[in-house]
C-alpha cells in the first residue's frame, strides 16, 4: 500500500494503483476523456493532467502510479487553462453538432464543453471531413466527431483481442480505420460502441429512434446464450430503442452482437398477435377464451380416454424459472404425467 | 621507396558526387603504373560536410610518406593527372587543392567523436583495432566492475547528445540497480531532424565506436541484448553497421562470453520506417515491439519499465561514440574539455547561409560566434547575419545580440533554444522569422503522431495561423495567441515532439516580434519573402526602359515604350520576381 | 448434464465466471467460446492477458485459437482418447493430487489400470492430435492446481457423451482440480434459461431440485406440497417423446417456446411425430416451424414483456423485467398456464411471478434465500439457503455431497456413425456467433440477417479443391436420413475430411442429416458426428 495526499485529503491505495484510481476512490473528480476503467493507461486526450510536487511539469494522473509521499493537486489555474485549452483544440475539430447527434446527453465531450462552458472558441480552423463509408448494418462511424481517444482501438484489442481497427497515418491526418484499411473484419459485438465518449461510433439501429428525452431505462437479463449479461433496456413509446448493459453487472458493461444489436425481434411484424386454431388445415383467429376452453377440453378427454401418460409437455429453456416451474407443475399435477422436458440436450 | 596512401571519400555524399568512379579510376591509374599504393576507401558524407561546402566532394588526400595533400571537386577524368604528376613525380597539381577556407573549418574545431571518422576505413575492424579499437572494452570486461564502469562515466560528466542532456552515468546507475531478468540498451540511431546527419556520419564513418560503446554500456547495466535503432533511409550506414556487426562477432567482441570475459552480449538492428516521432524513446520502444510508433506517458521512464516492460537504457549514437574514447583516456580527460556542467564536444550540423557549412565537432561552451565566423567562414555573400535557429525542429532562434551565447545544455536553455540532437542552421538579412516558424510547425505538424490533442490539432492550429499571417490575413491578437497557445501546448503534450514543437514560434516571436507586427499591422514583410506580402514597382528614376524587365515578366504585367520608364500592373502582377532578378539597374524595387 | 451430476452431485457449472480471471490454466474442450458465449470469452481473454495458459481441444481452428498455448486439432467423436491420453501422461508422469484422491476419492486402481494402453502414441492415432502436444497439454494441466476445464456440446452432444464428460471429471478428479476458488469442471450453459428449467424440473425423472420422481419419499413431500397425488412413473424425455409419438403413444403435446422441427435430430423423424399426435399447442411468440403443425397456437410475451428470472450457467439467478407491453393479445407464459391449470381444475393459486419463486425456494432449499429483494441489483448463485446468505461461488468446498468421487473407466468408441465409400465425411454442427438456436428470434432481425442470413458449410481447401467446389457455390450434402442444399465456405477452420454446418437455418437445416442415435444414459443426440456426402449442384 501506499500513502499519498490528494489535494491534502490522505488516500491509502494499493502499489500500482494509478493517481487517478486512486483520486476517484476518494472521491475527487479529475476529467478525462481516453481513461477507461478497462483498458490500460493511454494518456492521450491529456485531461486529466495533474500537479505533483516536483515534477517540472503537469504530468496526465491516468498513467503516473501512485507513489509514496507523493502530494497531487488535481485542480490550479494553470491546470484549468490548459484543460480548456485542450477541450477549445478538441472542439475546433469536432462538428458541434449535438442538436441531430445521436449522443446528446450521453458524450463525454459534450458534458465537458457544458463544464466549461465552452462557446466561443479561440482555434478556429480546418475540421477534418470524411465520407461515411461503411458497409455493416450494425455499427454506425462517423470519423468527424472521432476525438481520436484510442478507447475503441483499445478494447477491441485488450478485451475482444479482434484488433479489427487501428491508428492510422500521422497528426492531424491521423484516424481510426481498419488495417491498412482493408475489409471490416469484425464481432459486431459493438465494444467499442460502448465505450466511445462522443458519438463518432453509435448502433445503426438506434438512429433517430430517441435520445433521452421520454426515454425510459429497464434493467433485464439478455435472452440468449447462458451467459446470462445483464443488459439495459431504452425505451420509449413500448419501443425498445436501444439496448446498454452497465458496469455493475456480472458482464461488466460487456455484450455481443446478439445481446447488444439482436433487439428488433420483439417488435417484428411476424409476431403472433392472437390465437389461432387450425380449422380444415387452415389456422383461425381465435378468442383467448374459446383458445383455452379447447385446449382444456381436449386435455382433459386424451386424459381420460388414453390415460395422462399420452400427454407430454415440452417447455423451453427461453421461458423463465417460474415459467418452467409452473409449466412442469401444470404437466405433474394437473395432468398427472412426468413427460416433461425442455431443450437442455438440444 | 615510397609509402603512397589515396583516401577517397565514400560516404554518402562522396558517393553522390562520383567517389566511386573516382576510387576505380585511382585503381585503375594506380595499376596501369605499375606503382605499389594501397587504395583505402575513405569514409562518409560528414567528411563532405566537414569539409566545407558538400560541393567540394570527391574529396581525396593523396598521402605520401605522411605528407598529406587533399584535393577538392576531383572527378574520374582528373584522376590520371593526379596520379602522373603528384603520385608519379611528386608534384602535387596545385589548381585542384583544397584551399585556405577547408584548413581553416577543420584546425578550428576539436575532435573525440570523429577524430577516426575520415581517417580509418569503416568497413576493416582492424583499421580501427589499429586506433586502439575494442582496448576499451577489453579493458572494463577485464578489469572493471560494472559499478566502476558506470562510475567512470559519471566522472567525466557525459550527458545524453540526443536531445534532453540526461546525464548519461546517471541513467546507466538507475538501470544498473534494477533487478531483472532482462535488461537493454538501444541505440537510438533514428535522426529525424530536417538536416541533420550527424549520428549517420558516425556510424557511417565508424560504426565500431558505436558498437564498443554499447558494449561497455550493456556490461554497466547488465544487458544482455541490444538494439540498433536506424533509419531504414540510411541504407549506406545500415549495411556498414551490418558488417560491422558482423566483424566484430567474429572476433568474439560480441556474442557469448566476449573476449573470454564470461559477459554474453550481442546486438540487433530494427530499422525504422522513417517516422520523426520514433526518435522519441517511448515511440521507438513501440515500434521495436512491433506496434504503432506512438509515445507512452513517462513516468514509468524506459530505465524502469521499458522494451517488453523491461529496464532499458536508450543512448544517441553520439554518446555511445564517446564512451570508449573517455574509457580509453580517463573522465578527467573528457571532463576537461567544455563548461562546468556540460562536459567534452558536441556534434553539429552547422547549414544555412553559411560559407562552409558541415559537420563540426567542438568543444561545449564555445561561443556561436566562434562556430559561424572562424568554422563557418561567416555568412554567405557577406550578408547580414540575422539569427542561428539551433537544435531542429524542438529549438529555437538566436539572433545576433546574442551571438556570444556559450554553446552548452544550460546557455542555450537560457535564451530560449536547445543543444538538441545537434542542428545549426544560419539565417541571415533575407530570412524571414514568421516564415521560418511556418517551416518548422509545417514539419511538426506532419510528423506528430496524433496520439494527444495538443500536438495533433494545437500544432495544426498554430500553422493555421502562422499562414494566415504569411498571407496578410493575420489579425490583432494573432501574437498573443500564438504565445498562449504555444506555452500550453509545450505543457500540456505527452512527449518531446509536442513539448518543444512550439518553440520555434515562441523564439522568433520573443526575438523577432518586429516582424510578426509587421506582417500582421503594416501587411509587410521585412525580409521580403512572403510572396503575398510583396510589392513590385518600377522606380521611374532609375528606370532606362530597356525592357529587360518587360520581357521577363510572365503575367505581363509590366508596359511601358522603350527608353521610357516602365510600370508595373499590381492587379495583374504574380510577385514571381523575375523582372526584380533582371534589372541591370536597380530599378524594380521589393517592399 | 447427469453424467456431472453423478460424479459429484451436481450437473452446474462449479465455478463462476468471475474466477476464470484467476485460473492458470484454461483447458477448453468442445466449445466455441467466443462465438457460442462472446462474454465469457472476455473472461478467458482476461486471464490470458494475465498470463494463463489456453489450451483448445476442438476439430475446427475456432477463434479462441488465437488465445491459446495449445491447439489441439482432434478428429471429431475422439475426445475420450485424448482425455484418456492426457490422463495417461499425468499419471505416468506423477503430477496426480495424490492427497486429493487418497481423501476425496474412490476407486483409483482399477481406473488407473485402464489407462493403461492411452499411451500418447495410441491417443495420437486415433484423435491425429501429434503425440507431444498431447504430453503438452497434460503437463500444462496437470502441472497445475489452478486450471479450469470448459466444455458444451462438443462434448455432451455425442451417443458416448455421458462418457465424455466422465473422461472430463476423471481428469479434474486427478488432479483436484475441483471444488476450490479458480478450479473446476465448467459445462457452460448454451441458453439463457437451460439452467433454470433444468433447476425448476423441466425434466422427466426429477422433480424441482434434482429430486428423483422414482423415490417414494420425496414424491411424498411433492404431493404434499402440490396437494394432489403425483405420478411415480419416471416420464419421457424430448427426443423419446417423438419416437413415441411415431408409435402412437402420445395424443396430446404440448409445446412452450420450444422448435423441436429445427432443433431435434432427423426432421423427417420430428415431422412425422408431431403428425401422428392428434392435439398439438405450440404457445410461442413467432409462428414458428412446429406451430405449423399445431392444431392450435398461442401467442405468447416475448423475455423483455414479461417479469421474472433467468439462472445463468453460473448458477446466479437473475431479473427480467418487463420493459414493453406485448403485441396485440399476446400473452406472457405463465398467465397461460395458470389460468389453463385452472381451467382443467387444478388451481395453482399463484398471482405474481414472485410468488412462484417462493414456492420453488420451499420445495428446494438451494433457492430459499432468493427473493425478488435480493436479486434486484445483481443475481445471487444457488445454493442460497438463507435469507442471509451471499450465494455460492464455486461448488464443493466442503466436500462432496455423494461423499467420495468415483473414478469412472471409460473407453473410447468410435461415433456410432463413422465415414464410408458412400458417405465419406463427418458432418459436424454447430452454431455461429449471429444467430441463436433455430433463429426464432434472431433471424428476425434484419441487421442480422442481413449479416449472417445465409446458410453455409465450412469445408477445407483441399477438400474443395479434389472436389472442384469453389467458395460460395451451391452444394449438396447428404446423409442417410436427408440431404440439403447450401452454399459451400471454403477456409482453414475445418481440416480434410471434415465440414460443419450452422443449425440455425430452417431453410438449409442441419438436423435433416444429424444422427438421431441417443447417448444412452442422458439421451442427448449425436450432433457433433455423423457420415455425409458432399457433391456440387
Amino acid at each position: 500500500m501506499v500513502t499519498l495526499k490528494i489535494n491534502n485529503i490522505e488516500a491509502v491505495v494499493p502499489e500500482g494503483t494509478t493517481v487517478l484510481e486512486a483520486a476517484r476512490k476518494a472521491g475527487i473528480y479529475i476529467p478525462a476523456l481516453c481513461q477507461h476503467p478497462k483498458l490500460t493507461p493511454f494518456g492521450g486526450c491529456r485531461l486529466c493532467l495533474v500537479e505533483i510536487k516536483g515534477m517540472p511539469r503537469p504530468v496526465t494522473s491516468c498513467t503516473t502510479p501512485a507513489a509514496e509521499g507523493m502530494e497531487v493537486a488535481t485542480t490550479s489555474p494553470v491546470i484549468e487553462r490548459l484543460r480548456r485549452t485542450v477541450l477549445e483544440l478538441i472542439l475546433s475539430d469536432h462538428p458541434n453538432d449535438c442538436m441531430v447527434c445521436e449522443q446528446a446527453g450521453s458524450c463525454t465531450l459534450q458534458e465537458l464543453a457544458y463544464e466549461y462552458g465552452i462557446r466561443e472558441n479561440r482555434f478556429e480552423g480546418e475540421r477534418r471531413k470524411y465520407a461515411r463509408k461503411d458497409g455493416n448494418p450494425f455499427i454506425e462511424r462517423d470519423l468527424e466527431k472521432c476525438i481520436m481517444c484510442g478507447r475503441c482501438v483499445k478494447i477491441c484489442d485488450e478485451v475482444q483481442g479482434v484488433e479489427a481497427i487501428e491508428f492510422g497515418y500521422r497528426g492531424f491526418d491521423a484516424k481510426i480505420c481498419t488495417p491498412f484499411e482493408e475489409d471490416l473484419d469484425c464481432e459486431f459485438c459493438g465494444q467499442c460502441v460502448s465505450v466511445c465518449p462522443t458519438g463518432a461510433l453509435t448502433g445503426k439501429l438506434w438512429s433517430k429512434k430517441g435520445r433521452q428525452l421520454g426515454v425510459r431505462e429497464v434493467d433485464s437479463t439478455c435472452p440468449y446464450c447462458g451467459t446470462g449479461c445483464m443488459l439495459t433496456y431504452h425505451v420509449k413509446d413500448n419501443e425498445i430503442v436501444r439496448v446498454t448493459s452497465k458496469e455493475d453487472g456480472l458482464n461488466e458493461g460487456l455484450l455481443c452482437v446478439k445481446g447488444r444489436f439482436a433487439y428488433k425481434y420483439v417488435n417484428s411484424p411476424d409476431r403472433l398477435r392472437k390465437p389461432l386454431i387450425k380449422k380444415d388445415g387452415v389456422f383461425v383467429e381465435t378468442s383467448w377464451d374459446d383458445a383455452l376452453d379447447l385446449i382444456a377440453d381436449k386435455l382433459k378427454e386424451v386424459k381420460a380416454e388414453h390415460g395422462p401418460d399420452a400427454i407430454a409437455g415440452l417447455s423451453s429453456a427461453r421461458c423463465t424459472n417460474e415459467e418452467n416451474y409452473a409449466f412442469q407443475k401444470f404437466i405433474r399435477a394437473a395432468i398427472g404425467t412426468n413427460n416433461v422436458d425442455h431443450c437442455a440436450r438440444l | 621507396m615510397h609509402n603512397i596512401l589515396v583516401k577517397v571519400c565514400m560516404g554518402t555524399g562522396g558517393i553522390a558526387a562520383g567517389g566511386d568512379e573516382v576510387l576505380a579510376a585511382f585503381n585503375k591509374e594506380i595499376a596501369e603504373a605499375g606503382i605499389t599504393a594501397s587504395v583505402e576507401k575513405k569514409c562518409s558524407t560528414h567528411q563532405v560536410g566537414c569539409r566545407g561546402l558538400c560541393a567540394k566532394d570527391v574529396l581525396v588526400d593523396v598521402i605520401i610518406n605522411d605528407r598529406k595533400v587533399t584535393y577538392q571537386h576531383v572527378r574520374p577524368e582528373m584522376v590520371s593527372r593526379i596520379v602522373k604528376e603528384h603520385i608519379l613525380e611528386n608534384v602535387p597539381v596545385a589548381e585542384l587543392v583544397a584551399g585556405d577556407d577547408y584548413h581553416n573549418f577543420h584546425d578550428k574545431q576539436f575532435k573525440v567523436v570523429l577524430s577516426d571518422c575520415g581517417s580509418i576505413d569503416p568497413e576493416d575492424i582492424d583499421a580501427y583495432i589499429a586506433v586502439e579499437g575494442y582496448t576499451s572494452a577489453q579493458k572494463v570486461l577485464g578489469s572493471m566492475s560494472p559499478e566502476e564502469t558506470t562510475d567512470l562515466i559519471k566522472r567525466s560528466g557525459l550527458r545524453g547528445r540526443g536531445g534532453a542532456g540526461f546525464p548519461t552515468g546517471t541513467k546507466w546507475e538507475i538501470a544498473g540497480k534494477q533487478v531483472s531478468d532482462r535488461k537493454y540498451i538501444i541505440c537510438n540511431a533514428d535522426e529525424g531532424d530536417p538536416g541533420a546527419f550527424m549520428d549517420r556520419s558516425v556510424i557511417e564513418g565508424n560504426p565500431h565506436a558505436v558498437i564498443e560503446g554499447m558494449i561497455i554500456g550493456a556490461y554497466a547495466i547488465g544487458a544482455y541484448k541490444g538494439y540498433v535503432y536506424i533509419r531504414a533511409e540510411y541504407p549506406l550506414a545500415v549495411e556498414r553497421l551490418r558488417k560491422a556487426l558482423d566483424d566484430a562477432r567474429r572476433r568474439n567482441f560480441l556474442g557469448k562470453s566476449i573476449m573470454g570475459s564470461g559477459f554474453d552480449f550481442d546486438i540487433l538492428v530494427k530499422l525504422g520506417a522513417g517516422a520523426f516521432v520514433c526518435g522519441e524513446e517511448t515511440a521507438l520502444i513501440a515500434s521495436i515491439e512491433g506496434q504503432r510508433g506512438m509515445p507512452r506517458a513517462k513516468p514509468p521512464f524506459p530505465v524502469y519499465q521499458g522494451l517488453w516492460g523491461k529496464p532499458t537504457v536508450i543512448n544517441n549514437v553520439e554518446t555511445l561514440a564517446n564512451v570508449s574514447y573517455i574509457v580509453r583516456k580517463g573522465a578527467e580527460w573528457f571532463a576537461s574539455f567544455g563548461t562546468e556542467k556540460s562536459k567534452g564536444t558536441k556534434v553539429f550540423a552547422l547549414t544555412g547561409k553559411i560559407k562552409n557549412s558541415g559537420l563540426i565537432e567542438v568543444p561545449m561552451g564555445i561561443p556561436l560566434r566562434q562556430i559561424i565566423y572562424d568554422i563557418g567562414g561567416g555568412i554567405e555573400g557577406d550578408r547580414q547575419f540575422k539569427a542561428v535557429q539551433t537544435g531542429g525542429p524542438s529549438g529555437g532562434c538566436i539572433p545576433a545580440d546574442l551571438l556570444d551565447t556559450p554553446v552548452d545544455f544550460e546557455s542555450l536553455a537560457k535564451v530560449g533554444s536547445i543543444v538538441g540532437s545537434g542542428g545549426m542552421v544560419v539565417l541571415d538579412e533575407t530570412d524571414c522569422m514568421v516564415n521560418i516558424a511556418k517551416f518548422f510547425l509545417e514539419f511538426t505538424r506532419g510528423e506528430s503522431c496524433g496520439k494527444c490533442v495538443p500536438c495533433r490539432i494545437g500544432t495544426k492550429r498554430l500553422l493555421e495561423i502562422l499562414e494566415r499571417i504569411t498571407k496578410g490575413e493575420g489579425r490583432p491578437g494573432d501574437i498573443e495567441l500564438l504565445e498562449n497557445m504555444s506555452v500550453d501546448i509545450k505543457m500540456a503534450s505527452l512527449c518531446g515532439l509536442g513539448q518543444t514543437a512550439p518553440n520555434p514560434v515562441l523564439s522568433t516571436i520573443k526575438y523577432f516580434r518586429h516582424e510578426y507586427e509587421a506582417h500582421i499591422n503594416d501587411k509587410k514583410c521585412p525580409a521580403g519573402v512572403c510572396r503575398d506580402l510583396l510589392t513590385y514597382m518600377v522606380l521611374p528614376d532609375a528606370c532606362k526602359g530597356c525592357g529587360a524587365c518587360l520581357r521577363a515578366c510572365p503575367a505581363k504585367a509590366i508596359t511601358g515604350e522603350k527608353k521610357k520608364p516602365h510600370a508595373i500592373d499590381p492587379s495583374v502582377c504574380i510577385k514571381c520576381g523575375a523582372c526584380f532578378d533582371v534589372c541591370k539597374f536597380k530599378a524594380v524595387k521589393k517592399e | 448434464m447427469a453424467g456431472l451430476a453423478a460424479i459429484f452431485g451436481s450437473g452446474a457449472m462449479t465455478n463462476s465466471l468471475r474466477e476464470i480471471e484467476g485460473m492458470e490454466v484454461i483447458f477448453i474442450i468442445g466449445s466455441n467460446t467466443k462465438e457460442t458465449h462472446p462474454v465469457i470469452a472476455n473472461r478467458m481473454i482476461r486471464a490470458f492477458r494475465k498470463g494463463a495458459k489456453i489450451i483448445v481441444a476442438d476439430p475446427r481452428k475456432i477463434p479462441m485459437v488465437k488465445f491459446s498455448e495449445l491447439f489441439l486439432r482432434m478428429r471429431p467423436g475422439t475426445d475420450i482418447a485424448l482425455l484418456n491420453g492426457m490422463a495417461h501422461v499425468i499419471v505416468r508422469d506423477g503430477l496426480q493430487n495424490d492427497e486429493f484422491i487418497a481423501d476425496k476419492t474412490e476407486g483409483y486402481e482399477a481406473w488407473k489400470k485402464s489407462l493403461e494402453t492411452y499411451t500418447p502414441e495410441y491417443a495420437e492415432t486415433i484423435t491425429g492430435i501429434p503425440k507431444d502436444d498431447i504430453v503438452s497439454a497434460a503437463r500444462l494441466y496437470g502441472g497445475s492446481r489452478r486450471a479450469g476445464i470448459f466444455y458444451t456440446m462438443g462434448i455432451t452432444q455425442h451417443a458416448c457423451g455421458t462418457d465424455n464428460v466422465r473422461a472430463i471429471a476423471n481428469l479434474a478428479t486427478l488432479t483436484g482440480n475441483i471444488g476450490r476458488e479458480f478450479t473446476g469442471v465448467n459445462p457452460l450453459r448454451g441458453q439463457n434459461n437451460v439452467q433454470g428449467a433444468s433447476d425448476a424440473a423441466c425434466l422427466p425423472n426429477v422433480y424441482p431440485g434434482y429430486q428423483k420422481v422414482d423415490l417414494p419419499e420425496v414424491r411424498e413431500k411433492f404431493e404434499k406440497a402440490w396437494g394432489t397425488a403425483l405420478s411415480p412413473k419416471a416420464g419421457l424425455t424430448a427426443t423419446e417423446m417423438m419416437n413415441a409419438a411415431v408409435e402412437g403413444k402420445i395424443k396430446a403435446m404440448y409445446i412452450m417456446g420450444e422448435n423441436p422441427i429445427l432443433t431435434d435430430p432427423n426432421m423427417h423423424h420430428t415431422v412425422k411425430a408431431l403428425e401422428n399426435i392428434d392435439f398439438v399447442v405450440v404457445q410461442d411468440i413467432f409462428l414458428t416451424e412446429t406451430a405449423r403443425y399445431a392444431d392450435v397456437v398461442l401467442p405468447a410475451a416475448c423475455a423483455a414483456e414479461k417479469d421474472g428470472t433467468f439462472s445463468n450457467t453460473e448458477r446466479r439467478v437473475q431479473r427480467v423485467r418487463k420493459a414493453v407491453e406485448p403485441p396485440g393479445e399476446s400473452r406472457d407464459d405463465l398467465s397461460v398456464i395458470l389460468e389453463l391449470a385452472g381451467r382443467i381444475g387444478y388451481d395453482m393459486n399463484f398471482t405474481t411471478p414472485a410468488e412462484v419463486l417462493a414456492e420453488f425456494g420451499r420445495v428446494w432449499p438451494a433457492l430459499a434465500g432468493i427473493d425478488y429483494h435480493r436479486i434486484a441489483q445483481r443475481g445471487l448463485q444457488w445454493p442460497c439457503p438463507t435469507r442471509e446468505h451471499p450465494g455460492t461461488e464455486y461448488l464443493y468446498k466442503d466436500g462432496f455431497p455423494k461423499g467420495k468421487v468415483p473414478f469412472t473407466p471409460v473407453s473410447y468408441i468410435p461415433a456410432a456413425e463413422v465415414p464410408n465409400a458412400e458417405f465419406p465425411f463427418v458432418l459436424t454442427t454447430g452454431r455461429n456467433l449471429f444467430q441463436y438456436h433455430s433463429g426464432t428470434m434472431t433471424r428476425k432481425v434484419v441487421p442480422i440477417e442481413e449479416h449472417a442470413g445465409t446458410p453455409y458449410v465450412e469445408i477445407s481447401r483441399a477438400d474443395a479443391d479434389r472436389l472442384k467446389i469453389k467458395h460460395d457455390e451451391m452444394v449438396k450434402i447428404r446423409s442417410r436420413r436427408g440431404q440439403i442444399e447450401v452454399r459451400a465456405r471454403v477456409t482453414s477452420r475445418v481440416s480434410e475430411g471434415i465440414i460443419f454446418i450452422p443449425m440455425h437455418y430452417h431453410e438449409a437445416a442441419a438436423n435433416m442429416l444429424t444422427n438421431d442415435v441417443l447417448d444412452p444414459v442422458v439421451k442427448i443426440p449425436e450432433y457433433k458426428v455423423c457420415a455425409v456426402a458432399i457433391e456440387s449442384v
